[in-house]
């Protein structure tokens, strides 16, 4: 019986202990758990309902070979409607490509300039400005695409519409630059200052310990800094949309308008009926480009996470 | 206290006035109306003139397009919807299994115009040509194809440009001149509003695009055309639409969940009623009878 009721005395002291500031701890701690994993939460949200939205298509009308395979797009056809994305696929990989093309240049110089040589002063303020860079709207870089570079390139090359791979490249380039150009500054920074130390030790020139000391050690982060910028270029929507003219295309050349991925979702959905076979291809699409964009993500990811721990 | 009742007096008044609104709406017929790009200036004219004749109904129009209008009439949360092109055998079968009963009315007309930069000498083009230049497999991808050399079209590429693919006037210019099982070539840049396409083929001395004649502007031209070659052509304009001689012109419709009756029958009475066709026809479209309008 005494044994009993000390027992009820030590929980009784601790039930004391529980005043209000216990219990702001214990509500904020929930809160803080919920929004860490919301994320997850969130991602797998979407997948599901994307998944679903389009899950009717891949049952019936979806077939492999058409899908992948055939270059004709016309979901809306009351007789024969055709779901090939070949084209649209073509279409978000060229001008993908070539942004990264523009891109890679830009954003290596950039972050070997602030990393290495500039300082102080210089520095910060280049650091401040390629941040300003990447937070311009995307609807921002379409309009420039629209009004600006598309009669730069009907003048420049004498082509008739300026609206194609070569306008919508540059413009994602310089979109995915700024990004690109952090993450590659990160890498650098990454390195060890004791490499560049025993380089010059060595009699190595500035040139020599860039390229010969910190760029192999920096392999990792750099590539995925790269891999970051191509999963912007899949994903990127508006500027996309206005700059690459719109027309279901296999480019032959940098003069050819494409149509993206993404941009024909955005297009084409609001005014397709939901439930609709075109509504579920439009979903299958987006379950496509969910899936590439996480594979992209998670190896740049897994990459730059290698060489954090190597 | 001066405080109070300064602030307190306007508020009084606020509430009053809500309360009497109230009242009055609980009076008014409120006929929902939505769908169409293509007619919703039309029909937001005709809602506000509606008013002066009937204050007891009050039309609300939105837009969104025509499928988004015939999804709602599919759905049954429209009583009137707006529509470019005629509802799909599908679309009837999937209201009818949700209880609907689309009636379909002819409001209008409109001329689709085929435009070309106002540096191209073409004038006239027959459905053969157009085939040629906008059907997949079609013959003409150079201007010279159709025997034309256009001033500033150094590449003599024909650049065509369309509308994306659910949009009312890309499926009745697909049928109209391609046929029914006709579709458009690779390539075509593919615009999201009617004006889009005006302002390309505007600045494009290579372009050829199709578009509401109510689009039109003093610095493009449009061709004269002919369902035949060797035919005489004719000249998209509120006229040859209106007694159908224009080819390429299309009904706008709306369509009613049923027999309209009541209120709703009384507005479709007068949007066909010759003061109702005015209004359409100074917004640029084709009544569908003869109106003399002042």
């Amino acid at each position: 019986m005494p044994e009993a009721s000390s027992t009820k005395l030590a929980s009784t002291a601790d039930f004391d202990r529980r005043d209000l500031d216990w219990y702001i701890d214990k509500v904020v701690q929930l809160i803080v758990f919920f929004a860490g994993i919301s994320a997850i939460i969130f991602i797998i949200g979407i997948f599901v309902f994307i998944t679903m939205e389009g899950l009717g298509f891949l049952f019936e009308d979806f077939t492999f070979k058409e899908f992948f395979l055939s270059p004709f797009w016309e979901p809306s056809d009351e007789d024969a409607p055709e779901y090939g994305i070949l084209a649209l696929i073509a279409g978000t990989a060229s001008v993908t490509g070539l942004a990264m093309i523009v891109a890679i240049p830009f954003s290596l110089g950039a972050a070997i300039y602030i990393g290495e040589f500039a300082t102080g002063k210089v520095r910060e303020t280049l650091k401040v400005l390629v941040e300003l860079l990447a937070a311009i709207p995307s609807v921002v870089w379409g309009f420039i695409g629209l009004s600006i570079m598309n009669p730069l390139i009907i003048d420049l090359f004498d082509v008739p519409v300026g609206l194609n791979v070569l306008n919508a490249g540059v413009i994602l380039g310089l979109m995915a630059a700024p990004i690109m150009t952090s993450i590659a500054e990160d890498a650098l920074k990454a390195v060890p200052d004791r490499y560049r130390e025993a380089a010059e030790a060595l009699g190595a020139t500035r040139w020599q310990v860039i390229f010969k000391t910190v760029l192999p050690a920096a392999k990792n982060g750099l590539l995925g800094a790269v891999l970051l910028g191509v999963g912007r270029g899949f994903g990127e929507t508006m500027a996309v949309l206005m700059a690459t003219g719109h027309a279901v295309n296999i480019p032959g050349s940098l003069f050819d308008p494409v149509r993206a991925l993404t941009a024909t979702i955005a297009a084409e959905l609001g005014e397709t009926a939901v439930g609709s076979p075109h509504y579920q291809a439009l979903f299958t699409i987006g379950i496509f480009l969910f899936i590439i964009t996480f594979l992209i993500n998670l190896t740049a990811d897994l990459i730059v996470r290698g060489i954090r721990k190597g | 206290m001066k405080i109070l009742r300064s602030t307190a007096l306007p508020m009084a008044a606020a509430l009053l006035l809500t309360s009497a609104q109230a009242v009055n709406a609980a009076d008014r017929t409120v006929v929902q109306n939505k769908g169409s790009d293509t007619l919703v200036n039309v029909a937001q004219a005709w809602a506000e003139e509606y008013g002066k004749v009937d204050a007891n109904v009050a039309i609300a129009v939105s837009g969104g397009g025509s499928g988004t209008g015939i999804a709602a009439m599919i759905n049954g949360t429209v009583d009137i919807a707006n529509a470019s092109r005629k509802m799909k055998s599908k679309e009837i079968k999937m209201a009818e299994k949700k209880g609907q009963k689309p009636v379909e009315h002819v409001v209008g007309y409109d001329a689709l115009a085929v435009f070309i930069h106002s540096n191209n000498p073409a004038t006239e083009l027959s459905y053969d040509q157009l085939k040629a230049v906008f059907a997949r497999g079609g013959k003409a991808t150079k201007w010279s194809d159709l025997g034309l050399s256009v001033p500033g079209c150094k590449s003599d590429e024909i650049v065509v440009v369309s509308r994306q693919n659910n949009s009312g006037t890309y499926a009745y210019f697909k049928k109209a001149v391609l046929g029914k099982k006709g579709k458009f070539r690779q390539g075509t840049l593919d615009m999201h509003g009617s004006k889009d396409v005006v302002d390309l083929v505007e600045k494009t001395p290579c372009a050829i695009g199709y578009s509401g004649l109510a689009y039109a502007t003093d610095h493009i031209k449009m061709a004269c055309i002919s369902k035949q070659a060797g035919e005489a052509c004719v000249n998209p304009s509120v006229s040859t639409a209106s007694d159908r001689s224009y080819p390429i012109a299309r009904p706008l419709l709306m369509y009613t969940n049923g027999e309209p009756a009541g209120e709703i029958k009384k507005y479709m009475d007068w949007v066909k009623s010759d003061v109702g066709q005015c209004i359409l026809k100074n917004k640029g479209y084709a009544p569908t009878r003869d109106v003399s309008c002042n």
